[in-house]
Formats: structure tokens, C-alpha cells, sequence
């Protein structure tokens, strides 16, 4: 992609191809010989680790698009199914969804990179605004993922951003309508958003073909903004910059890994855990963390029109950046007051990426609007204004100079600004967890589990009594459609053997049919078969439990959360706390009050239960002392049953719990290796290039 | 070690070098392996491949009935008198995939023949009580198959296999 190039195999077979179709010296030209610029950090190394990360979604990608089913009925099963019974397919769909967290968050410092240093500026604009584009269709493309699983936020989320369009002047009704395939967000959006999600992945790797040619004619920015002039300003792409990008990918990795192996659902939303149910709308609408700037600029502007060209016109800013900002020094570190206000402008990114997590009342609209009003100012009226006032500090001569210029200093300031990032990375990715936080009344007490941390297993006896609690008591009345007889064998489970799942199996009439007679009949049940619901449909659950149909409980530990606050989500990260949901299960179960407080109206029929959002619950007091008995001594408490019912039930939401933390350990101790092996290769190949 | 760096001289970097493209290597090997195992069939489709039991009683001498397991069509043949000696009085040696009738099916049961109704030329169905031989006969490229189920004509290569199956008792099977 830089010119003709004079690489010549000579192999002679290979040779009668290059001399056919050159790729090989476009390879080589692009990819090995290419010069780089000898002074970059490592924010460069995002462009390699972004090119991994498109790869790696678009093969996770394609592999569970094998597996999944886009219809409105089944969509929910089968990504259920793919975690559960396709080998491997727990780790795939972390990979895939935790992939879409770290896609952006490396495009974000990809993208903060560009512009501190003053990489939009001439002659890169036109690779600059194909990066805008890649940016527009990433989110495009993570929106439409996020609809797939066809939870609770998938489908609101579907519901909000397409309602979005319905601002347009006199054509927005119609534009919705055509987006919705009917009158309503259902079974034609999730097919269309399926066929569309598979398609923008690949029209992506197509833009960033042209984005890697467009800076391979304007060749690299570097963090001295100055070009290169002569070959003592550059190396050679390989070995140089490969080695580095390979440590970068590596560091990277092991942060990617940390969420796949040990935090899966740090950055989801329990509610999309739910099923999509269109007749009832989340208390906390919340997108993914990487749309909340954008969402907080669409809440703070009170007018729907004008909210949402503000929204789209947040991101479309960008492209006119090289127009805006006529400053002639390019890198930020030789412009005393644009590197200042380029912080700032990260702290108001970061701060409304934060307000876009909370409810939208009272101080955090306020705050909203002024954030949204500086994000603005700092492109529109700062930028250009600065370009005219600020004094820039000299440039090095050339990219030679700034290398043997380089003081110890540096290293600290980057240190401290990795630090910064992080923490407002973080920020930013509990960040779902504020509107819940918000929420107040008591917090379900934090409770010792034997499946918590990163070596925690489950507790056999516990799973054993707590399904031995779920078929007497909760089994009455609610279902568990995703946990098959045969899971009760299965390593990393309650520890039965085959034999004894087969028996509780048949224990259980399951209806099959039609026989040759076309009649339904009920038979003795067979491992293969799954739980079979108490009611026969949701209607009837409703009728016979007063309006409120008990939730399945397959899914309902990780359906279940609470507000952590801060700074507690923040450590949480790192203690890989993530047991809120069977905290709240376990609180539930023993929250019930006799007498509700004073001044509290309990309406007719409900039970007053202390953890229970709102108080009322239509639930009444499932677990009794001495209820179910035990035959292996433990006691016969409702503290015990409770325990035990949320360690099967965690089970039941997670059943390869185990394997993911054990096959992590594995990952961990293999990339640590391979991060060192490739700090001490890099450091050995640049050892004569500084 | 500056100036040093030849295949006769192994030096410390070059040991570096090979150690980390030797790790990459393997994490890239490791990678793949889930890659593929997840096209394998999964744990539901493997748990409904559970052998199945089929009632016998229905089945009227000369009729066959058709059932599935493992996504595979199963035939089960209630042979005439006629059909079990033409069977058992071809020479075995003439065959183009010789096995006598007793291997194919179970001792004091020669009336039920059960074969797995797949061509074994490219996976047709052949349609039973047709052909030259009064067994099978495959619409799709001709081969005809006996009342034992084995090749006499056509392209398929070998008899129509049998699957793993017991007498439960008189009048019934466990295929699986």
C-alpha cells in the first residue's frame, strides 16, 4: 500500500504468482518493510489490538450464528442452550459479548489518542473520518447485537433507539414502521437486526481496509506530531512495531481475559436476563456503558427532535474535527493549553458517560445539560479559538531528536495517565450500576458462597439439598425450563451419578405425544427431558397466583441484582465480587416481615417482604423451620434452606461455572508467560533502535 | 552479544526468539481447539440420541414400519416364511458384501429384520418391498437390497448396516 515494491521471491512458483498478482509485495511492502515512526508509544499499539478484536467478534461471531435462532420465541432458548450444551459455547458467547466491552473500550483510547495528538490534522483527515464511519457502524453493529438474546433490555433497547428515528420531521412514523417490519418491535426486527448484525462486521473490515491504506499513504502521526524526514526518523514494521504490537495485544488479553474467565457479567445488565416481555417496560432503561455519553447529551436536551440531532450530532462533530481545530502544531504535548483542556474534555466525556447511567431527575439532569453544553464548546468554540490564541511550545527537528530528547519523566506521566484511564474506564463500565444503586431501602447482606472468587466450586451437598428444597417447596410454582434432568450428572453439577439422575427422572410425568393414534400421553421422565413447568402456560400462572406469574428460576440469580454504589462496583472488578444476585435471592427468601412498619399500606394480597423492591410481594413466605428434612444432619432452618435453594439455583443460572473458572487459572497462568516472553523479545529487538 | 546472532552461535536471543514463538505457537493451537470442538453435536442433541423402545405387536407378518432414531430412519421388517428362506438359501460367497442371514439378525427372531434405512451409496431412503429380490430397492441411483437387507445390484458398496439393538422381550426392541 506504499508504492511498487522491489520485494522478489524466489521460489519460482511463487514467483510466476507475484508476477500475476503482486500480493506478496503488497504484504511485504505493508506489512514488513513499511516504515514507522521510531518514536511511538505504546496508545499506538490499539490499532493492532482494534484489528484483533474485529477479528476475534467476527469469528466468535460467525461460530454462534451456527447455533443461535432468530425468532422471537426461540432467540432467548438458544443463546441459552449455546451456553449450556455446546461444547465450549459458555466460553464462545463471553467472549463474543465481553468482546463487544473491549472492542469499544480499545476504540475509545484509540480514538482519545488521535486526538491528543493531532492525528486528524493534515494530510490524515481523510483517515481520520473513516475512522468516524468505522466508529458510527460499530455502534450500529453493537446495538444490533445487544437485540439478539432477546432479553428484557434487549428488546426495550430495541424499542428506545429505534424510537429514536420517530423524531424526523413528517417522515418519522413511516421511518419506524419500515425498521420494525410491523407495529411493534418483534419477531421481523429481531430477523432484520440478525441479518444486519451478521452483514456490518464485514462492511467494517471493509472501511478498515481503506483506513489502513489511507494511513499507509500519510504514513503514521507519532507522539511528536512531526513527520518522518530521513531513515534514522523510522524502523522497519517487522520486526519493530510487530513485536510491540504483539506485547500490547498480549497486555491486552489479559485484561480481555479477566472478564471472560472471572467477570462475565460485570458489564451486562441482569435484565436481560428476563426474557423480552412486551407488555412490561425495566424500571432502568440503561444501554450498554459505551452508549451512555451519547444517551446522557439525547436526555439532557428537553425536546425530542432537538435531543436526538444532538445526539447523532455528538458523533458527526468529529468528522469536521480536522476543519475545527486550524492549529498548526499537531501533538498536544507541545500545546501547553490544549493538553489541558484535552483532560478536561476526558473528564466530561467520562462524567457523562456517568450521568447517562443515572435516573434522569433533579441534579444529574442539571449537570447533564452543562456537560453536554462543555462537550460541545470544547469542539465548536474552544478548538478553533485556541488554534488562534495559544502559544505552542517548540517541535523537535525530527522524530531522531524527540527519541534521544526523551526524558524519565515521560514514562510517569504515561503511568499516571494508564491509571486515570483505567479508573474512568471503570467508571464508565460499572457505570449501569447507578440507576439501581439509586434505588435505596435495605441491601441484602453479603453472604459467604462457597462458588465465589476465582477457585470457588459449588458445594455439592448444598446443591444437593437445595434441589431436594426446590422439588418440595419452590417447584410448586415456579419452572426451571432450562435445567434438564440429565444436568444432574454433568461434571461441575450436584454430583449425582447417571443412574441416580435417571431415577429422579423418572419420578417426573412428562407429556410427549402425539402417539399413532395422534394422542398426547404422559410418561415417566427420561434424563434427556428438561423440568417440567407447574403451569401449564403463563396465563394459567397468572389466574392461580393473583395477577403475578412466579418467574422460571433457571435464570433467576443472575436476573437479580442490586446497586452496588460507588466505589464498591469499582472494587468489586477487582475482587471479582459478582454475587449480588444470589445475596438478593438468599436476603429474599428470609425477608419476610409479619407486620409491615407503620405508616405502610400493604395492599390485598401481597406480603410484606423487607428486600423486595417496593415492599409488597405477591409471594407469600415460602420456607418455614423444619419444612423439608435433611438427611444428612445439616439444620433445618429457613437461614440453611435459603442457602442451599440459591447455591442450586446458581447452579442452575451458571451449570459450567466451574469449568469457566478452572479453564481461566489455565489462560491466566498461559498469558502471563507469553506477556513476559514478549516484554523481554521487544525489549531485545528495539535494544539497538533507541 | 551484540554482534553475536548466527545459526552457529545459539545465543540468548536466539533462545528467547524460538522460547516465544514456541508459546505463541501453542496458545494458538490451544485457541483453536474449542473453534472446532463446538461443531461437534451438543450435550441435547446427544442426550436425545437415548436409545428408544419400539412395540413389535402391531406389526403384521410381510409389513414393515418405519421409525427414527438418531435422526435416522430405522426399518423394521416382519419377514414372511417365503422372504427369511430366500434369506438364508443364497450362497454367502456370491454376495457382494457376504454375511449370512443369522449375522444380521438375532438367534430365535429370524421373522424381524431391523436395518437402518439408509443407502449405502449416498444416503437415499430405499423403498422396502421393491427391486428384483422382494427387500429394498433405492430410487435414487438403483442398488436393490434383499430381505436381509444386503446388496445384489446398484452402485452402494456395502449391506444396509444394522443397528445396535436387543429384544426387550417377545414383542419388543430397545434400539440404541
Amino acid at each position: 500500500m506504499s508504492g511498487p515494491s522491489d520485494f522478489q521471491p524466489t521460489n519460482p512458483a511463487l514467483k510466476w504468482i507475484e508476477r500475476r498478482l503482486p500480493i506478496m509485495g503488497l504484504m511485504h511492502s505493508s506489512f514488513v518493510v513499511y516504515p514507522t515512526p521510531r518514536n511511538l508509544n505504546y496508545w499506538w499499539t490499539f490499532g493492532a489490538i482494534l484489528s484483533l478484536m474485529l477479528g476475534v467478534q467476527i469469528l466468535t461471531g460467525v461460530i454462534l450464528a451456527m447455533h443461535y435462532t432468530p425468532h422471537a420465541d426461540l432467540a432467548f432458548k438458544s443463546v441459552e442452550l449455546i451456553v449450556r450444551d455446546v461444547n465450549y459455547g459458555w466460553l464462545l458467547r463471553n467472549i463474543h459479548a465481553c468482546g463487544a466491552s473491549m472492542f469499544f473500550f480499545a476504540v475509545y483510547i484509540h480514538m482519545f489518542r488521535g486526538l491528543y495528538y493531532g492525528s486528524y490534522k493534515e494530510p490524515r483527515e481523510v483517515l481520520w473520518i473513516l475512522g468516524v464511519i468505522i466508529y458510527l457502524l460499530m455502534m450500529a453493529t453493537g446495538f444490533m447485537g445487544y437485540v439478539l438474546p432477546w432479553g428484557q433490555m434487549s428488546f426495550w433497547g430495541a424499542t428506545v433507539i429505534t424510537n429514536l428515528f420517530s423524531a424526523v420531521p413528517y417522515f418519522g412514523e413511516s421511518i419506524v414502521t419500515l425498521l420494525w417490519g410491523g407495529y411493534s418491535v418483534g419477531n421481523p426486527t429481531l430477523n432484520r437486526f440478525f441479518s444486519l448484525h451478521y452483514l456490518l462486521p464485514f462492511v467494517i473490515a471493509g472501511v478498515v481496509v481503506l483506513h489502513v491504506w489511507a494511513l499507509h499513504v500519510a504514513g503514521q502521526n507519532n507522539p511528536a506530531g512531526v513527520e518522518a524526514k530521513t531513515e534514522k526518523d523510522t524502523v522497519p514494521f517487522t520486526p519493530y512495531a510487530t513485536i510491540k504490537d504483539a506485547f500490547g495485544v498480549s497486555c491486552f488479553l489479559l485484561f480481555f481475559a479477566w472478564f471472560i474467565f472471572y467477570m462475565p457479567n460485570y458489564l451486562g445488565d441482569p435484565e436481560n436476563y428476563i426474557p423480552a416481555n412486551p407488555a412490561v417496560t425495566p424500571a432502568h432503561i440503561v444501554p450498554e456503558w459505551y452508549y451512555l455519553p451519547f444517551y446522557a447529551i439525547l436526555r439532557s436536551i428537553p425536546n425530542k427532535l432537538a435531543g436526538v440531532v444532538a445526539m447523532f450530532g455528538a458523533i458527526v462533530v468529529l468528522a469536521f474535527l480536522p476543519w475545527l481545530d486550524n492549529a498548526r502544531t499537531r501533538s498536544s504535548k507541545y500545546r501547553p493549553l490544549a493538553k489541558q483542556f484535552f483532560w478536561m474534555f476526558v473528564v466530561v466525556c467520562i462524567g457523562l458517560g456517568y450521568l447517562g447511567a443515572q435516573p434522569p431527575e433533579g441534579i444529574y439532569v442539571i449537570v447533564g445539560r452543562i456537560l453536554t453544553a462543555l462537550y460541545f464548546a470544547y469542539f465548536l468554540i474552544l478548538l478553533p479559538l485556541l488554534s488562534q490564541i495559544e502559544k505552542p511550545r517548540p517541535v523537535p527537528n525530527s522524530i531522531a531528536d524527540d527519541v534521544l530528547a526523551k526524558s524519565g519523566g515521560k514514562s510517569a506521566t504515561m503511568a499516571s495517565a494508564a491509571i486515570a484511564l483505567l479508573v474512568a474506564g471503570g467508571l464508565l463500565l460499572g457505570g449501569a450500576d447507578g440507576a439501581r444503586a439509586a434505588e435505596g431501602g435495605p441491601k441484602p447482606p453479603a453472604q459467604k458462597w462457597s462458588f465465589s472468587g476465582p477457585v470457588g466450586t459449588f458445594d455439592r451437598g448444598a446443591l444437593q439439598r437445595g434441589l431436594k428444597v426446590y422439588k418440595e417447596v419452590c417447584s410448586s410454582c415456579h419452572g426451571l425450563s432450562f435445567v434438564a434432568f440429565r444436568n444432574l450428572a454433568e461434571p461441575g453439577g450436584p454430583g449425582y451419578s447417571v443412574a441416580q439422575a435417571a431415577a429422579f427422572a423418572s419420578d417426573y410425568k412428562v407429556k410427549d405425544g402425539p402417539n399413532d393414534a395422534g394422542d398426547m400421553f404422559e410418561r415417566p421422565g427420561r434424563p434427556a427431558d428438561y423440568f417440567p413447568s407447574p403451569f401449564p402456560n403463563e396465563q394459567a400462572a397468572r389466574a392461580a397466583n393473583g395477577g403475578a406469574a412466579p418467574p422460571d428460576l433457571s435464570l433467576i440469580t443472575k436476573a437479580r441484582s442490586y446497586g452496588r454504589g460507588f466505589p464498591l462496583f469499582l472494587i468489586d472488578f477487582f475482587t471479582q465480587y459478582q454475587e449480588q444476585g444470589p445475596d438478593y435471592v438468599a436476603a429474599l427468601l428470609q425477608g419476610y416481615e409479619d407486620n409491615a412498619p407503620a405508616g405502610f399500606t400493604l395492599p390485598e394480597g401481597s406480603y410484606y417482604n423487607k428486600y423486595f423492591p417496593g415492599h409488597a410481594i405477591k409471594m407469600p413466605k415460602p420456607l418455614n423451620d423444619g419444612q423439608v428434612t435433611y438427611d444428612d444432619g445439616s439444620p433445618a432452618t429457613v437461614a440453611q434452606y435459603s442457602k442451599d435453594v440459591t447455591t442450586f439455583l446458581m447452579w442452575t443460572a451458571e451449570p459450567h461455572m466451574e469449568a469457566r473458572k478452572a479453564l481461566g487459572l489455565q489462560v491466566f497462568v498461559f498469558l502471563i508467560l507469553l506477556t513476559i516472553l514478549l516484554y523481554f523479545t521487544k525489549k531485545k529487538v528495539w535494544a539497538n533502535a533507541h | 552479544m551484540t554482534t553475536a546472532s548466527s545459526a552457529d552461535h545459539p545465543t540468548r536471543r536466539d533462545f528467547l526468539y524460538v522460547a516465544t514463538g514456541a508459546v505463541a505457537a501453542v496458545g494458538a493451537a490451544a485457541t483453536v481447539w474449542p473453534l472446532v470442538s463446538q461443531m461437534n453435536p451438543d450435550a441435547s442433541t446427544i442426550a436425545a440420541g437415548a436409545p428408544i423402545e419400539v412395540d413389535l405387536t402391531p406389526i403384521a407378518e410381510g409389513q414393515d414400519i418405519k421409525v427414527f432414531w438418531r435422526g435416522k430412519p430405522i426399518y423394521i421388517s416382519h419377514r414372511t416364511k417365503k422372504q427369511i428362506e430366500a434369506a438364508q438359501n443364497v450362497p454367502v460367497a456370491s454376495l457382494p458384501d457376504p454375511q449370512p442371514d443369522s449375522a444380521r439378525v438375532k438367534a430365535g427372531h429370524d421373522q424381524w429384520l431391523v436395518v437402518v434405512g439408509i443407502c449405502t451409496h449416498l444416503g437415499c431412503i430405499p423403498i422396502a418391498h421393491e427391486g428384483a429380490y422382494d427387500g429394498f430397492f433405492c430410487p435414487c441411483h438403483g442398488s436393490v437390497y434383499d430381505t436381509s437387507g444386503r446388496i445384489r445390484q446398484g452402485p452402494a458398496p456395502s449391506n444396509l448396516p444394522v443397528p445396535p439393538y436387543t429384544f426387550v422381550s417377545d414383542t419388543k426392541i430397545q434400539i440404541g
